[in-house]
């Protein structure tokens, strides 16, 4: 194992990165939600 | 300060790599350009299908198409990457730019592909999940591993791949395939000879320096031209099958036709180009004519199907 230290660029587009997948992450969840609530919604009303 | 494992990358044996591909680089890999005519004729399809959907239904069916040719668009610069860095319409591709390594490319575009289809087969229907998956693998698979680089066939019986987003936006609505998403398949699949060889006309250079056989580079410019002219002219003719099936108006057909006549107008300027034309404008035209013809075709289906609600909601007799 070793440890290399990132340089500003490295930093700078993983932090880019990360945030684009927090992003899609939350972007499914919100999907996921609204999905079952359409499909699922009118099946629990009654 | 990060720890890493001492694992050798592509290119890099012995150093350690740590990428500095940004959210934007992965997003080039989608080929968002492609991407906006595919989601584009996928939700002509889903319009024009009977029946309604959800409309964030409708929604995630898109996006899942989009993503589903956006992961094939990957795929493709995975396996491509060795001619893309020769080419110069694609050197600058996340890949060959040395931007993202080939297998996070890979792993990019398996990752999508699973979740395009999965969610489509979850929060649509199976048909249109099975379609779309379909479509991946003609892309990758059959045109990308197989016929781009064995036939000058390639891009005809590979235009399939293109071809399918209406059909899945059909089916995302009525579960099933009819005559209409076929003809709506058979527009693009009958457009893409005509558009990809004049592309390859004035990029025969390229093709030729990567071995790849597009048609001018094996069977010569003056076969090429003739093809383009027949498919031009099949293309014109599917274009106005949607008022001859009778699920479009004759305003239509009358746009189609004269949309048609302008598509073999320009295929036949191509035709009489000079054999070693240079410049190659008359194909550069028809290269730029045929991306507006679709746009101009499925946004007519579109304003079409519009009126004629509009007109029924009003109780009109068409």
């Amino acid at each position: 194992m070793e440890t290399v230290k990132l340089s500003e660029t490295q930093k700078k587009s993983r932090r880019g990165r990360n945030i684009a997948l927090g992003l899609v992450l939350a972007g499914l969840v919100a999907l996921f939600y609204v999905v079952t609530l359409i499909k699922f919604g009118g099946g629990m009303a009654h | 300060m990060t720890l890493i494992d001492n694992h050798e990358a592509v290119g890099m044996e012995g150093a350690p790599r740590l990428s500095e591909a940004s959210a934007r680089d992965y997003f080039e890999l989608l080929k968002p350009r492609v991407m906006s005519l595919v989601v584009f004729t996928a939700f002509a399809g889903l319009v024009l299908a009977p029946g309604s959907i959800n409309p964030f239904i409708g929604f995630i069916a898109i996006l899942c198409i989009a993503i589903g040719a956006g992961a094939s668009g990957a795929l493709n610069m995975w396996y491509d990457a060795d001619i893309d860095a020769v080419m110069s319409r694609t050197a600058k591709r996340p890949i060959p730019a040395g931007k993202i390594l080939p297998q996070e490319a890979l792993g990019f575009g398996l990752t999508l592909s699973a979740f395009s289809v999965i969610i489509l087969g979850l929060a649509v229907n199976w048909l249109a999940a099975g379609l779309l998956a379909f479509t991946i693998f003609f892309y990758v698979v059959i045109y990308t591993m197989w016929l781009k680089r064995s036939t000058p066939q390639n891009i005809v019986i590979g235009g399939a791949a293109g071809a399918f987003p209406p059909m899945i936006g059909w089916a995302c609505v009525t579960g099933g395939v009819s005559v209409e998403s076929i003809v709506l398949f058979l527009i693009i699949f009958l457009w893409t000879p005509a558009h990809f060889w004049a592309l390859a006309l004035f990029k025969m250079g390229d093709y030729g320096a990567v071995g790849v056989p597009m048609m001018p580079n094996v069977c010569g410019e003056a076969t090429t031209k003739r093809q383009i002219v027949v498919y031009a002219l099949l293309t014109a003719l599917s274009g106005i099958c949607p008022t001859l099936l009778g699920f479009a108006s004759l305003g239509y057909g009358a746009f189609a036709t004269v949309l048609g006549l302008g598509f073999v107008w320009y295929s036949l300027a191509v035709l009489r180009m000079p054999e070693g034309d240079k410049r190659m404008l008359p194909a550069k035209k028809l290269f730029a004519f045929s991306i507006a013809y679709l746009f101009a075709i499925f946004s007519a289906l579109l304003v079409d199907y519009v009126i004629a609600q509009v007109w029924l909601n009003a109780g009109g007799i068409i």
